[in-house]
């Protein structure tokens, strides 16, 4: 019976189908862990404080936040120094996060679970998150201004909430001010020193022309020197207070309010207070700026950087795929030649992304942007403006890279509407060029709609090409700002999929920033199945309404 | 393309309408077709503009003469030496007559005629350079002693203008140092020097071989501008017979001695107190001469020019018994004639010989070849210098005249063997395929062998098709044929959109998350290889025996659904039990038992995880156009088939799959395509080390991952920069042919079903 059910092939069958559910357990199985170890983030995870005793060692106390646990064999614990006197074969080993780096050393521990005792979960932990050095795990004891205790004991939780609201309200004013007016300014003096260079250039550097420069000069340091000492006023204030806490080792440390970002004690809060603390994070996330070299905060310049990019390679690569898939289909003579052209087209979107990146660098920034540097922008060099890479050659390198998903996108829709609907407009009396715009480009919006949304999915999760042509790890400013021209082609910018790349492969700190590249990763996931579903949507409907038609 | 405004009505009150709508018509085909060929001509331009650059790469290198004049100061002796100074406007020739003289290079105008502190009474015996670009010369006495002379140029802007000022030094001082104190004349001499100590050495008249060396002394006040005081001791170094020549290296460690009898001798110098024989090697055979012996740059490797128009690299490899000298490839300029002079360009490993029929030869070591032979003049120049540039040629000709030449060799560093075979560089125990770029010295011999990156993304490539093609392919089988069209509907778009999926957040996971994964559980990976197929089938087994009424409750064309849970436990389980099989199977720890027992290292970002990064995604890629090219097969076909009694699975594996293989085929190749060119999981997920190893627990560095790491870094028009332009052009090239390929197929099968 068995050689039988052998014979019959259908155990083949049920392998192929097991392809099957392998392949879907693994898209949604990544999907799954990207979702859960990016959103998993925000959670403010209860911190656990318990006894550590290692054989030959004094206990300890230990205080921080479990990350993950894993079953290890007790050989291989042995081999890696521990002395253990347990029975089972396999025991749990857990990883804490500590923080506390500043005085620990390191963010994170491996603890044993046998060595654990006495585990508890103590209201008044208190988290914080600072500025540098990660975060801070231990008890709140006192608060002081100006070096003098002010609160202490259960007095002074409250307290410590009240002076943070002011310190962050301080915090923002400065950051209005370093970020806002002083960067306009700057900018502003650096814009008179290039057209006094170019007067120079062009030998107009007469006194009258040089006067005026001086002047206006002259204005913006006297501005500059009124915000500097706004600046060092609030920096006085910001730094009158402070508070003391014990780490888990019983040391007492000294944290100056100005270095919090946040504090807040997780095992006291209620499932509501959670939430709220969860959201708070999750948009601290996607509307801050980066701290600590990209590994904590927030990433809304590479949000910012990435939809910049897309949104002006779209800008171009639109019109001019759409323009070259109209000629393949409407006005190019159907023929060997047309085919191979067709091909050849398609067969780029095969050539791999690193290319395109190889080329962007060759020809726009080293080539084009030499050139217009030269020829426009001589008052800055040696210091290049278009001759380096920046989001324009980044929008255009992705562009050429995504014309071909727009030009078969396209044609495709063209090739899907009925000859009869042409034939009737000319028949009509109409040109071509009005059968074109007024009835064949229409119907075929969809086509180049889904075109265009396949061309910005690629475009948004690139990162090889732009690590050649724009991406940096961290841009001064935003390539949207209020300086006049606004639109600034020339500068480099951010991007979510190098954000990823460079946080979690290029920073010193890769175990702590990792629940931040999930959550940065995850980001970029549903951006891009959202635009691909989008595509996928708008290319059925387009299926279904010709389906009429065609026959 | 106007068809059809002729046939539009002709009016006479519509006239002026008409040929604006005319117009219309006329600009919009005229847009059209310009914009149209203008993108595809600009996507063309890729291409172009990659070959573009390539291109200067073999181009054949050039000399042209810019100049030629009489020998500038006659009066002040003959030449011994002569150099150009890096912007090629001045040079210095240095005489038998002890005089430094400095001239325009172009026009031979003497700016200085320097007599140099030779008492008197005695005259010059010998002479030799140092190190070329510390720009050392020493002069050997009649009366024993030796004088060491450095020229420099100090370049200064008055009036924005740039002026070049020769000097002269004596950084031993201006008194000749006693190198032998029986005051004998020396007949060779040679010099090493560095910031720490210099070296000279020398052959006296009466055969003895002396060395001195002079170590700078501690100075006991730390001031700067005091004269530095050196320690001085000579050594009788082991006697050379008819020593010819003698080169002392960079480092002052070794000593050559040519010999005329065709032997170079090397002795160990290193220690002042304790020279040392090393070898003695015959460099020529019998009867040849050696003519002229310097060093290439960086000093490591030996040139030997000989009596009949060979030059000869040599350097030392390490062997049991220590460093030996060994040949490694040589040279050939016009047979027969001898090597008359030899000189190293001094920040590559190219050098140009001249023979005594007039002619020199530009060569270069590391690629192997002679890039270009020209003839000067009919007599043989009596001494030729190049540039530190490497630019400009400067030749003294026998009957006293200068000639000024100036070169085009920009990239004589490329060629085939370089790129695509073995090459023994400097250093190496073996000829080997290298590939390292770039250093921070001028002496560093750059290797640039694509054959380890070639190698690397074929290796990739190759694990990542192992794991993607069985897996994409059956389950494109099972979703075209067997699955129900409801389950279909979602399956096929579910896995399609795994390839929209950026590759920066696989190869993140795969570095971050399945790397360690791996590595922790690596028996657990292998047991879901095995445990799966026989999990499946044994569950099959099971379904298949349970009673009918059950069985039924599933239709057909669900078994993918109910194998989920199926799968994941397997996958589970053999994760679960990972620990255990390590403990019984591998003693505790499998990559120490694989390293001890198969000799086989692990590294944690290897090309398991590439394989499995890279599969997962491929696999969207091939099962799309698997899955469309089975399912396009007419069902007619199918029909017959199951009419004439053949079961499902007999039906798929006779009628469908051999219908649709060359749609399977195109799948697999654009599916390679992409997997050729993938950079960011490489680059994540593998240690980018460019080595040469199969093995599936090693990693390697791919020629994409390698234009992301290195071209940000390279120097524009470099020939560094060029070489990665060949990598991408490679690239190109190849996924161009792979899907070109795939393409057609693909089109010659849609053309035979619908024929069918």
């Amino acid at each position: 019976m068995m050689r039988e059910w052998f014979k019959s092939g259908t155990p083949w069958i049920w392998l192929n189908a097991a392809a099957v559910s392998a392949s879907l357990i693994i898209v949604f199985g990544l999907l799954l862990l990207i979702a859960v170890r990016g959103l998993g983030h925000f959670w403010p995870a209860d911190v656990v404080q318990a006894q550590y005793s290692r054989i030959g060692s004094q206990p300890e106390r230990v205080i921080g936040e479990l990350v993950e646990t894993e079953v290890v064999s007790l050989a291989n614990l042995r081999t890696a120094g521990f002395e253990l006197d347990s029975k089972e074969k396999f025991i749990n080993r857990h990883l804490l996060k500590t923080g506390n780096r500043d005085v620990l050393g390191s963010d994170f521990r491996w603890v044993v679970d046998p060595y654990l005792s006495d585990k508890q979960f103590p209201e008044q932990i208190m988290v914080l998150e600072r500025r540098e050095w990660g975060n801070f795990y231990g008890y709140l004891k006192t608060i002081k201004q100006a070096g003098k205790v002010v609160a202490e004991g259960d007095k002074s939780r409250p307290e410590l909430q009240q002076r943070m609201e002011r310190v962050l309200d301080l915090q923002d004013q400065i950051h209005d001010i370093e970020k806002g007016a002083i960067g306009d300014i700057n900018y502003a003096i650096e814009r008179l020193r290039l057209n006094q260079r170019r007067l120079e250039l062009d030998g107009e550097n007469t006194p009258e022309n040089l006067q005026a420069l001086t002047v206006e000069r002259k204005q913006l340091e006297k501005e500059y020197a009124t915000l500097q000492q706004q600046l060092g006023e609030l920096y006085t204030a910001i730094n009158r207070d402070s508070l003391t806490a014990e780490i888990m080792n019983g040391q007492t440390v000294e944290i100056p309010l100005a270095k919090i970002v946040r504090a807040y004690m997780p095992n006291d809060l209620s499932l509501f207070g959670k939430i709220g603390l969860y959201i708070s994070r999750l948009w601290e996330f996607v509307s801050d700026e980066p701290r600590e070299a990209n590994t904590e905060g927030g990433i809304f310049p590479a949000i910012f950087g990435t939809v910049m990019m897309v949104f002006i390679m779209s800008l171009m690569v639109t019109p001019f795929g759409v323009v070259a898939a109209v000629y393949l289909r409407e006005y190019a003579k159907q023929g060997v030649l047309t085919r191979t052209i067709r091909i050849a087209v398609n067969n780029l979107a095969g050539v791999p992304s690193i290319v395109y990146g190889v080329f962007g660098l060759g020809f726009f920034v080293y080539f084009l942007g030499g050139n217009i540097d030269r020829l426009f922008y001589a008052e800055a060099l040696p210091a290049p403006t278009f001759g380096t890479p920046g989001i324009l050659w980044s929008s255009l390198t992705l562009a050429i890279l995504t014309v071909p998903v727009v030009i078969v996108a396209t044609e495709e829709g063209l090739s899907r509407i009925p000859r009869a609907i042409r034939e009737g407009s000319l028949a009509l009396g109409a040109t071509k060029a009005e059968t074109l715009w007024r009835t064949v480009l229409p119907m075929a919006t969809p086509a180049m709609m889904t075109g265009m949304i396949l061309a910005i999915a690629r475009a948004a999760g690139e990162v090889a090409p732009l690590m050649l042509v724009g991406v940096v790890k961290l841009a001064p400013s935003l390539a949207l700002d209020g300086n006049a021209p606004f639109l600034h082609l020339d500068r480099k910018f951010m991007h979510l999929g190098f954000h990823i790349y460079d946080v979690g492969f290029q920073s010193p700190n890769v175990e702590a920033a990792r629940p931040l590249v999930y959550a940065t990763a995850l980001l970029l996931v549903v951006v891009i199945v959202i635009l691909n579903l989008a595509a996928i949507y708008i290319r059925n409907r387009l299926r279904e309404k010709y389906k009429g038609l065609e026959t | 393309m106007t068809n059809s405004s002729d046939s539009a009505p002709n009016s006479l009150s519509r006239k002026g309408q008409y040929n604006a709508r005319n117009i219309k018509d006329w600009l919009t085909g005229f847009g059209m077709g310009v914009g149209g060929i203008g993108v595809i001509v600009a996507i063309v331009l890729i291409f172009f503009y990659l070959l573009y650059v390539v291109f200067p790469l073999f181009i054949p290198a050039g000399m042209h003469k810019l100049a030629d004049y009489p020998l500038p100061a006659r009066n002040a002796g003959q030449t011994l030496h002569f150099t150009v100074e890096e912007q090629n406007e001045v040079a210095v020739r240095f005489t038998d007559k002890a005089h430094a003289v400095f001239f325009k290079a172009r026009t031979g105008e003497v700016i200085q005629d320097i007599s140099l502190p030779v008492p008197a009474k005695n005259s010059t015996t010998s002479f030799a350079h140092g190190q070329l670009s510390k720009g050392q010369v020493v002069y050997g006495l009649d009366n024993g002693k030796a004088l060491v002379v450095r020229y420099t140029y100090k370049i200064t802007y008055p009036d924005d203008k740039q002026l070049i000022t020769p000097q002269i030094e004596f950084p031993l001082g201006n008194k000749p140092i006693t190198v032998d104190r029986r005051g004998e004349p020396l007949l060779q001499v040679s010099l090493g020097s560095d910031d720490e100590k210099n070296t000279i050495v020398a052959l006296t008249q009466d055969k003895r071989l002396l060395m001195v060396r002079l170590q700078k002394a501690e100075s006991m006040l730390s001031d700067e501008d005091e004269e530095p005081r050196y320690e001085q001791s000579i050594v009788k170094l082991p006697a050379v017979e008819k020593a010819a020549s003698l080169l002392v290296d960079n480092e002052q460690h070794i000593l050559y001695v040519a010999e005329q009898s065709g032997h170079v001798t090397v002795i160990d110098i290193s220690e002042t107190d304790e020279p040392k024989f090393i070898e003695r090697v015959r460099v020529v055979t019998e009867n040849i001469t050696i003519s002229r012996m310097r060093f290439l740059t960086g000093g490591i490797s030996l040139l030997i020019g000989d009596s009949t128009g060979v030059t000869t690299q040599w350097f030392p490899v390490r062997e049991a018994e220590g460093f030996r000298l060994k040949r490694i490839r040589s040279f050939a300029m016009t047979k027969g004639s001898a090597v008359t002079d030899l000189v190293t360009e001094q920040r590559r490993k190219g050098f140009v010989t001249a023979n005594a029929l007039g002619e020199v030869a530009v060569h270069h070591s590391t690629a192997d070849r002679t890039i270009m032979q020209k003839k000067l003049a009919d007599e043989p120049p009596a001494h030729i210098t190049i540039s530190p540039r490497a630019d400009t040629l400067l030749a003294e000709m026998k009957n006293t005249d200068f000639q000024f030449w100036h070169i085009e060799n920009e990239h004589p560093e490329i060629s085939w063997r370089v790129l695509w075979q073995q090459v023994w560089y400097e250093s190496y125990e073996q000829p080997g395929y290298t590939w390292q770029s770039s250093s921070a010295s001028n002496d560093f011999e750059p290797k640039y062998s694509l054959v380890p990156l070639a190698f690397g993304t074929l290796k990739a490539a190759f694990y990542a098709m192992l794991f993607a093609v069985p897996l994409a392919i059956m389950g494109a089988i099972y979703t075209a044929y067997f699955m129900t069209p409801v389950m279909r509907a979602y399956v096929k778009p579910s896995i399609e959109i795994m390839e929209a999926l950026p590759t920066v957040i696989l190869g993140f996971l795969a570095g971050l998350w399945l790397a360690p994964g791996i590595e922790q559980n690596l028996p657990g990976v292998f047991s879901v290889l095995v445990l799966l197929p026989f999990g499946v089938i044994l569950f099959a087994w099971g379904w298949h025996n349970l009673p009918a009424n059950i069985r039924n409750r599933v239709p057909e064309g669900w078994q993918a659904a109910i194998l989920v849970p199926v799968v994941f436990l397997i996958g589970w389980f053999s994760i679960g039990i990972s620990p255990l099989l390590e403990t019984v199977l591998f003693s505790g720890d499998m990559r120490q038992w694989m390293d001890k027992e198969l000799g086989m290292g692990y590294d944690q970002r290897n090309s398991l995880v590439v394989g499995i990064a890279m599969g997962v995604a491929v696999i969207p890629t091939i099962f799309s156009i698997t899955e469309d090219a089975i399912f396009s097969v007419p069902k007619h076909l199918t029909f017959g088939s199951l009419a004439l009694g053949a079961t499902p699975w007999q039906t798929m594996m006779r009628v469908v799959l051999l219908t649709a293989s060359p749609g399977i085929f195109s799948a697999v190749m654009i599916g390679l395509g992409r997997a050729v060119g993938e950079t960011m999981i490489v680059l994540m997920a593998t240690g980018n080390t460019p080595v040469m190893d199969f093995s599936i627990f090693q990693g390697m560095r791919t020629l994409s991952a390698n234009i992301a790491v290195e071209m940000p870094e390279s120097e524009v028009n470099s020939t560094h920069y060029r070489v990665l332009f060949l990598a991408a052009l490679v690239l190109f090239i190849f996924t161009f042919m792979f899907n070109t390929m795939a393409e057609i197929v693909r089109h010659r099968l849609r053309r035979k079903y619908s024929s069918l």
